[in-house]
C-alpha cells in the first residue's frame, strides 16, 4: 500500500478524491471486512450483518444527534447520560401511572416517553443555553451537564433498576415486528429518512452548517446562531432519549447504568464517517455507515473471541487514529500541502 | 568576493499542484541595502520570501549566499545562517513577557535554573540598542501590535544576522510607529544588514528603498532604483496597467436620506452623527482606531450600543441583533473576511447560498433549490467569479476571488444599505479594479453605500462626501471638491473639526 509513489499516480489521486469527499470509513469498512472475515467464519453472513443492522440502531440514533452538534462545532459528552435519565424517567412514571390506569395501558406508555422526552429536552436546553448564551465551552458544559444528570439518574432509583414495565412495551418497542421488520429499525429508517431532509433540504439545517463553519460569518448572513445552536443540542438530546426509551423497551427496564459508552461511540462513529471535529462538515447517510461501522467492528471483534477489555483498548485507538486522519483530510481541503 | 551580492537567486521556481507560484525569478541583495519587493497580492512575493526563509523548498533554481549554493531545510536552518524573516503572523507567545521571547528556547542558566534576572538585564539591552523602549517584563499580549513586532525584530538579533526580511511590517502601524521602524531599517543598513522589505504602500518605501524589484503573476518583471524610477511607473509595472483605468466615475445623484444616526455612543465612538442618502457613496476616513469601523459595527448589533439612536428608511433600528438589522435593509461587508466573512472550509457555492437561504431566497422552512442555484448563477456572473473557483473550498481561493465571495453574499440579501468595511485589503489591482465598479454600479442604482477605508486613494476617488472621524468623534464633513488628501490627512489628528 505504500510503495504506492508516483508511478500509481492516477489511482492514488482517486483515493485521494474518495477520502477528501467521504473520509476514511470505506477504507475502514473495507479492512474491518477483510480482517474479520478472515478472522471468523460466521463473520460475512447474511444473518450476522442482519444481525448488525439490529443491533446498530441505537449507536445510529445518537450519532445522528452527535452529528448535528459536531458540525455546529462544538460536541456533546452527555448522551449516554441522557438515555440513562429518559430511560429512567419513562420507566418510573410508567411504572406509577400504571395502577392507576390499569386500562389504559398505551396512554400510560405515551405518557412514560413523553415523560422520557421531556427530560431529554430539559437537558438540551441547559446544554445549549449554556454554550450558545453564556458561551460555555461545549466540552466543559456537557460534561458538567452529564455528571448532574448522571447523578440524578441514579439518585431517583438509587441505582435500582426500574422493572415491572407494561408487558407490551417491551413486545413493542423492544422486540415487536411490522412487516416481520423489527419495530426498532423501523423507528430509525423514519429518523434517518427525516434527518437527511432536515439537513438536505430545510434551511434551520443548512444554518447548522453555516454556524459550524464560521459562527461570525453566520451571524454576518443574518443567522440567529443562538437559536440555531440551542436547536441542535435539544435536537442531540431527544435523539438520545428517543434511544433511551427504545433500550428500556429492549431489557424491559430502566436503567441509570445504560448508554455510558455511548459518548466515545456516538464521537468515534461520526469522526470515522467524516464529520469534522472543527464543524461544518458531515453527512447524515455517512454517519450512519458509521455508526454500523462501529457496531461491526463490536461484532466482529466478539466472533473473533477479543476480551471486552481489549475491545475497549481498540476503540479508543480507532478514535484517535480517526481524528488524525480527520486532521490530514482537513489540510487537504484547505489546500495546505 | 566583495562583489558578490549577500544573496542572490537564479531560476528560482515553487510550483504548486496547478500552480507556478514561482517563475523563474532572479534576485540578489546587496550588503547595507534596502530591497523592496513589490507587487499585488499572489504576484509571489510571499513565495519568494518562504523560499529565502527556509519555510518552503524551491522546485527549481538556486539560492546562492555570498555565492555559494545554499539548501536551507528550515526556518531555523535559515536563522543559522544568519536569514531572519519576520512574517506578519509573528511567531510570538503572548502569556510570556518580552524578555521570555526574545530568549525563547536560548534562555540563559545559573546551574539548571533559568537566569530571569540575566534575561531580562540582556533583554533591555538589546532593545535599547535598538531604539525599542519598553519593559522586557511586559506580557507581550498587553503590547501595542507596533510594540510587538520590535520584539519580533529583536529576536532577530541573535548571532551573526546578515539578511533581515520584513514581510508588509507597516501594516496596521500608525504614522509615528512607521517613523520608529524607518528610522531603525535605514541605521541597520548602515550597519551593513541586507534587508528586503516586502509592501505595497509606495508612498512609504519610497523613503527607504534602493532597488525595487516588482513581481507579477509569479514572474519578475524588473528591478530598478528607486531613484531612477516613479509611483506611477512602479505601479504600472504591477498592475500592468495605469491606474487612471482602476478607479470608475461614479455619477452623483443624491436622493433622500435613509440612515440617521444620532449621537452613538459605544466602544471607541464618542457621540456621532451621521447621514446617508441613497444614489450616494459616503466615505468614511480616519486612523485605524479612530472609530469608523466601530460606528457601524455597533450599528449592526455586533458591538454594544450605550446611547443614541439609528433610525433607516424610517424605522427605528436602535440596539437591534445583526439578524433584525439586516432584515430592515442594511448589510455590513466586514474587513475581516477570514475570521468573520467566510467559512474557509466550505466552497464559494455553499457560503453564498447560506445567505441566499437567509435572504432573496428565503421563504419557508424548505430550501428552494432551484431558486437558489439560479440567483447564485446570476449573483456570481455579475461579481464575475470565475466558473472554476465556485465549487473550490474558499481557503484554496485568492485573496481577490474570497472578496469576490464576501460581495457575492452581500448581494444575497436585497438590502437597500450596504457598508464596505476596508472592501480591498489584500485584493490584487485588476480585482480591485472589478470591485470599485461594483460599488459604482450599487450606488448609481439608486442604494445607499458607505465605504469605510483606510487606503486613502479609494476613499478620495470614489466616495461623493467623505466623514473623517478622530477618536471616536467626526472630526469633518467633506463635500466635492473640498475632498483631497491634505484636506483629510489635516482631520486625522483633529477632534475638533470646523471649529477649530
Amino acid at each position: 500500500m505504500t510503495t504506492a509513489t508516483k508511478a500509481s499516480f492516477s489511482p492514488l489521486t482517486f483515493v485521494r478524491a474518495i477520502f477528501i469527499r467521504v473520509g476514511v470509513l470505506p477504507f475502514f469498512l473495507a479492512a474491518a471486512l477483510v480482517i474479520f472475515s478472515l478472522m471468523s467464519q460466521a463473520f460475512l453472513t447474511t444473518n450476522n450483518l442482519i444481525n448488525v443492522g439490529r443491533q446498530s440502531v441505537y449507536l445510529i440514533l445518537v450519532s445522528m444527534g452527535q452529528m448535528l452538534v459536531l458540525i455546529s462545532g462544538g460536541f456533546d459528552l452527555s448522551v449516554g447520560m441522557v438515555i440513562a435519565l429518559s430511560s429512567v424517567v419513562s420507566a418510573m412514571t410508567m411504572v406509577a401511572l400504571l395502577p392507576m390506569f390499569p386500562d389504559a395501558i398505551w396512554m400510560v406508555i405515551a405518557l412514560g416517553a413523553l415523560a422520557g422526552f421531556a427530560v431529554a429536552a430539559v437537558v438540551g436546553t441547559i446544554n445549549g443555553v449554556g454554550v450558545a448564551v453564556f458561551g460555555v465551552s461545549p466540552f466543559i458544559m456537557t460534561l458538567g451537564v452529564a455528571s448532574a444528570g448522571a447523578g440524578l439518574a441514579l439518585f431517583l432509583t438509587g441505582g435500582v433498576p426500574v422493572s415491572n414495565l407494561p408487558v407490551v412495551f417491551g413486545d413493542t418497542f423492544g422486540f415487536g415486528r411490522i412487516w416481520n421488520i423489527p419495530v426498532p429499525v423501523i423507528i430509525a429508517l423514519i429518523c434517518i429518512a427525516l434527518m437527511w431532509m432536515f439537513m438536505s433540504l430545510m434551511r434551520p439545517g443548512a444554518q447548522i452548517y453555516a454556524v459550524g463553519g464560521n459562527i461570525k460569518a453566520a451571524n454576518l448572513s443574518g443567522i440567529d446562531t443562538r437559536r440555531t445552536l440551542i436547536r441542535v443540542y435539544v435536537m442531540c438530546a431527544l435523539l438520545a432519549g428517543l434511544t433511551g426509551i427504545l433500550l428500556t423497551a429492549r431489557v424491559e427496564s430502566g436503567d441509570a447504568n445504560m448508554g455510558s459508552s455511548m459518548a466515545l461511540e456516538s464521537i468515534a462513529a461520526c469522526v470515522i464517517a467524516g464529520v469534522s471535529l472543527r464543524g461544518g462538515i458531515g453527512r447524515v447517510e455517512n454517519v450512519v455507515l458509521g455508526g454500523f461501522f462501529i457496531i461491526l467492528v463490536q461484532n466482529g471483534m466478539n466472533l473473533a473471541q477479543v476480551s471486552s477489555y481489549m475491545q475497549m483498548v481498540l476503540l479508543g485507538l480507532l478514535l484517535i487514529l480517526a481524528v488524525i486522519f480527520d486532521q490530514m483530510r482537513y489540510r487537504m481541503i484547505m489546500g495546505h500541502r | 568576493m566583495s562583489q558578490a551580492p549577500l544573496i542572490s537567486t537564479h531560476g528560482l521556481s515553487k510550483a504548486y499542484p496547478g500552480v507556478k507560484a514561482l517563475d523563474r525569478v532572479d534576485f540578489d541583495l546587496r550588503a547595507g541595502e534596502v530591497h523592496v519587493l513589490f507587487g499585488e497580492n499572489g504576484a509571489g512575493k510571499t513565495t519568494l520570501i518562504s523560499l529565502l526563509a527556509g519555510a518552503n523548498m524551491p522546485s527549481e533554481g538556486e539560492i546562492r549566499m555570498h555565492g555559494q549554493p545554499l539548501s536551507l531545510a528550515s526556518v531555523s536552518d535559515a536563522q543559522h545562517r544568519g536569514i531572519y524573516t519576520v512574517f506578519q503572523e509573528f511567531s510570538l507567545i503572548p502569556t510570556m513577557s518580552v524578555a521570555a521571547n526574545i530568549f525563547l528556547g536560548r534562555e540563559p542558566k545559573i546551574g539548571p535554573f533559568i537566569d530571569h534576572r540575566g534575561m531580562r538585564r540582556e533583554a533591555a539591552r538589546m532593545l535599547a540598542e535598538r531604539g525599542f523602549e519598553m519593559d522586557p517584563s511586559t506580557t507581550v499580549a498587553q503590547l501595542a501590535r507596533a510594540q510587538q513586532q520590535m520584539v519580533e525584530i529583536a529576536k532577530a538579533f541573535h548571532g551573526d544576522l546578515s539578511v533581515l526580511i520584513l514581510d508588509e511590517p507597516t501594516a496596521s502601524l500608525s504614522d509615528r510607529e512607521v517613523d520608529n521602524l524607518f528610522d531603525f531599517v535605514l541605521r541597520m543598513k548602515a550597519a551593513g544588514l541586507g534587508i528586503i522589505y516586502i509592501s505595497h504602500r509606495i508612498d512609504e518605501f519610497a523613503r527607504i528603498a534602493d532597488r525595487v524589484t516588482v513581481l507579477r503573476d509569479g514572474a519578475k518583471i524588473g528591478t530598478v532604483e528607486m531613484n531612477e524610477t516613479s509611483e506611477a511607473a512602479l505601479i504600472e509595472m504591477m498592475a500592468g496597467r495605469a491606474i487612471s483605468d482602476i478607479y470608475p466615475t461614479v455619477a452623483h445623484d443624491p436622493k433622500e436620506v435613509v440612515l440617521e444616526v444620532e449621537n452613538l455612543h459605544a466602544w471607541g465612538v464618542e457621540g456621532v452623527d451621521l447621514q446617508v442618502r441613497r444614489g450616494e457613496i459616503l466615505g468614511l476616513a480616519g486612523l485605524v482606531g479612530a472609530g469608523k469601523s466601530r460606528l457601524f459595527r455597533a450599528m449592526m448589533g455586533l458591538n454594544p450600543m450605550t446611547a443614541g439612536s439609528v433610525r433607516f428608511m424610517g424605522r427605528d433600528v436602535t440596539g437591534l441583533s445583526t439578524r433584525r438589522v439586516m432584515e430592515a435593509g442594511i448589510v455590513y461587508l466586514t474587513s475581516d473576511r477570514k475570521h468573520e466573512g467566510l467559512s474557509l472550509a466550505a466552497t464559494a457555492t455553499e457560503n453564498v447560498s447560506i445567505d441566499l437561504m437567509m435572504g432573496i431566497c428565503g421563504n419557508g422552512p424548505v430550501i428552494q433549490k432551484a431558486k437558489v442555484r439560479q440567483e447564485r448563477a446570476k449573483i456570481f456572473d455579475h461579481v464575475e467569479l470565475p466558473d472554476r473557483y465556485r465549487h473550490r473550498a474558499i481557503a484554496q481561493l485568492s485573496g481577490g476571488n474570497q472578496q469576490k465571495v464576501l460581495f457575492a453574499k452581500s448581494f444575497c440579501h436585497g438590502s437597500e444599505l450596504y457598508i464596505f468595511d476596508e472592501p480591498t485589503v489584500g485584493v490584487d489591482m485588476g480585482t480591485r479594479a472589478a470591485l470599485y465598479r461594483l460599488i459604482g454600479e450599487l450606488a448609481e442604482a439608486g442604494k445607499a453605500v458607505v465605504l469605510i477605508s483606510s487606503d486613502l486613494p479609494e476613499v478620495m476617488n470614489l466616495a461623493h462626501r467623505v466623514v473623517v472621524m478622530a477618536g471616536g468623534r467626526v472630526s469633518a464633513e467633506l463635500n466635492g471638491t473640498e475632498i483631497n488628501e491634505s484636506a483629510i490627512l489635516r482631520h486625522f489628528f483633529h477632534e475638533t473639526g470646523a471649529s477649530a
